[in-house]
């Protein structure tokens, strides 16, 4: 439904996205991840046609956003960033002007806008002035205007910034309900937020893709493991058992517990994949040592996004190979 | 289509939205009145002078009350015209909406054609009310109704190239009042190019005068219908519309 192939935008000296590719299926929403300034809202103008992309092209629904701008804007309902609205008219005269502003007549504009409100929940205040009301409200009227017309695509720009957490659950779940139904691509540096409702994310960094994948990919799980390991065994012996095993990539040694005297604890960073973990304490049985603790430690979801987006080589590849696979 | 009519319907509506219109209306009326009122006075005293005029012949009403009357209109329309446009195109890149109704399925032409015609008919608005004075005036002597009507449409194609020139002040910065002072600056200067084009020179001045709108207008409001005069106002917004979509394209791609 979108497609973004070798999308590059420079501004000047700077390259604000930088031969991004990434496709989003019909139906699918789609986490857009990336610290600031990493060149979201930037990818997300070229997607809706703001400005063109230095070099690369970008599909919507079949239709290149340059080449034929009017055919993939149809297809699109966006939601920018700050909400950019009309402060000064009332909400049912906003979107009937948006509804016009689609090409929609004035019966089927009115209808529309009667049945996004409804879906966005502000039918209440439908007659009150956009000034008047408060930024979630604000930003229903947003989501709103994106949804009405009925657009296959919706492309949203951090959609739940600035918002108290009740509102945001619920903005959360109207954009999860419109899974299967709606192409659905959003920004947001909420982790949990894009963990919650995506069925895939994309995190980009200084205008490059960095990993594409399932949510569970800034799963801790996903990452390299870290584990704490424990056995009665001289410290030397344990590291020399331990080296010999594939997949461990680093050890290191760990402040014993109390109670666990003559033991030696390590701290092993290894590949993905539970094969590892068991390979990990076959080595250690096998040798002859007593396992006496092998415990998960874990990462938090943001070390996992600060470690993907500093660009350091991790466990992401081969996950974005699967997926592209 | 659509997309315009939507831009413009909008537009207008925004004039009623905030205090410019209401304001602007009432200045423009009082000021107006005034001139009607002062020069039926002068035209009444006028008329009785030559009454002792055993020769005869007094003045004309057209040339010495209504064309002065549209000559006064017009600088006030000078003066207000880019206060009616320097929200246009400016506002809405300050406030950010821009990107949203550009991300909606409408051409650029839509946008500068709906924020024009918005505008020149808002100017129209104000401009209606004094055709009442017109109208007092069928008591006071033979109004020449084709030569008014004439100076009206001359008020509308000046202030057509106003409005365009002041939308392309708009789209040019995101600040109203940098709008409205360049808008301005560039209207006045338009205006009193003829008075420099003896400076010019015999191949050069002919030239200047032609480019100044004062002297197109000025046919029209003395009853003259010349296509020059008509071209030139044409051709005029056509330049600046044009100028304008240029500049709204030339963002995009900066940006």
């Amino acid at each position: 439904m979108i497609e973004v192939r070798d999308l590059s935008k420079r501004f000047g000296a700077t390259l604000a996205v930088d031969g991004l590719n990434f496709a989003v299926a019909a139906g699918e929403i789609l986490g857009f991840l990336g610290p600031n300034g990493a060149g979201k809202t930037t990818t997300m103008r070229l997607l809706t046609g703001f400005f063109p992309p230095t070099s690369g092209a970008a599909f919507i629904a079949g239709h290149d956003v340059v080449e034929e701008p009017l055919a993939a804007r149809r297809a699109v309902g966006y939601l920018p960033e700050n909400v950019p609205l009309y402060v000064g008219m009332r909400v049912r005269e906003y979107l009937d002007f948006v509804g016009a502003a689609k090409g929609l007549d004035k019966l089927a504009a009115r209808r529309e806008g009667m049945r996004v409100m409804e879906a966005t929940g502000i039918t209440a205040r439908a007659g009150q002035l956009i000034k008047q009301l408060s930024k979630g409200f604000r930003q229903r009227v947003g989501l709103a205007q994106a949804l009405l017309g009925d657009p296959p695509v919706l492309i949203l720009d951090e959609p739940t910034i600035g918002l108290d957490p009740g509102q945001i659950v619920e903005i959360r779940g109207l954009i999860k309900g419109m899974a299967g139904q709606k192409t659905v691509i959003f920004s947001s540096h909420i982790l949990g937020e894009v963990a919650a409702v995506c069925q895939r994310v994309v995190i980009i960094a200084q205008g490059r893709l960095v990993a594409q994948g399932p949510p569970s990919l800034l799963s801790p799980e996903a990452q390299a493991r870290a584990l704490r390991l424990v056995a009665q065994a001289a410290p030397e012996r344990l590291a020399q058992v331990l080296a010999a095993v594939p997949g461990v990539l680093s050890q290191e040694p760990l402040a014993l517990a109390a109670g666990q005297e003559g033991c030696a604890a390590l701290r092993l960073t290894l590949a993905s994949g539970p094969q590892v973990v068991a390979a990990v304490a076959r080595a250690v049985v096998e040798a002859g040592l007593g396992l006496v603790e092998l415990t998960p430690l874990s990462q938090s979801l943001e070390e996992v996004f600060v470690q993907l987006t500093r660009g350091e080589p991790g466990p992401a590849a081969p996950t974005q190979a699967e997926t592209q696979a | 289509m659509r997309g315009l009519q939507a831009i413009y319907l909008r537009e207008l509506r925004a004039y009623f939205h905030s205090p410019i219109a209401y304001v602007l209306w009432v200045g423009f009326l009082l000021l107006t009145g005034y001139f009607f009122y002062s020069g039926t006075m002068y035209y009444a005293l006028a008329s009785l002078q030559t009454m002792q005029n055993p020769m005869g012949g007094g003045p004309n009403l057209h040339d010495y009350l209504v064309a002065p009357l549209l000559g006064n209109m017009s600088v006030l329309m000078m003066l207000m015209a880019p206060l009616l446009t320097m929200r246009l195109l400016s506002e809405e890149k300050r406030s950010g909406t821009l990107e949203l109704l550009l991300s909606y399925p409408l051409g650029d032409l839509a946008v500068v054609l709906g924020k024009f015609l918005a505008a020149l008919s808002m100017l129209a608005l104000i401009l209606a009310p004094t055709l009442l004075h017109m109208l007092i005036l069928t008591w006071l002597g033979p109004v020449h109704w084709p030569g008014l009507l004439l100076g009206y449409l001359g008020l509308l194609l000046l202030g057509g190239g106003f409005v365009a020139l002041g939308l392309l002040a708009s789209a040019c910065t995101e600040n109203q009042i940098v709008a409205a002072v360049t808008a301005f600056a560039g209207l006045l200067l338009l205006w009193v190019l003829r008075w420099s084009g003896g400076l010019a020179g015999p191949t050069w001045g002919p030239l200047v005068e032609f480019l100044s709108l004062s002297l197109h207008f000025e046919n029209l409001a003395k009853g003259l219908f010349d296509t020059a005069d008509l071209a030139y106002f044409l051709l005029f917004m056509g330049f600046f519309l044009v100028a304008s979509l240029r500049v709204l394209e030339a963002k995009r791609w900066k940006a």
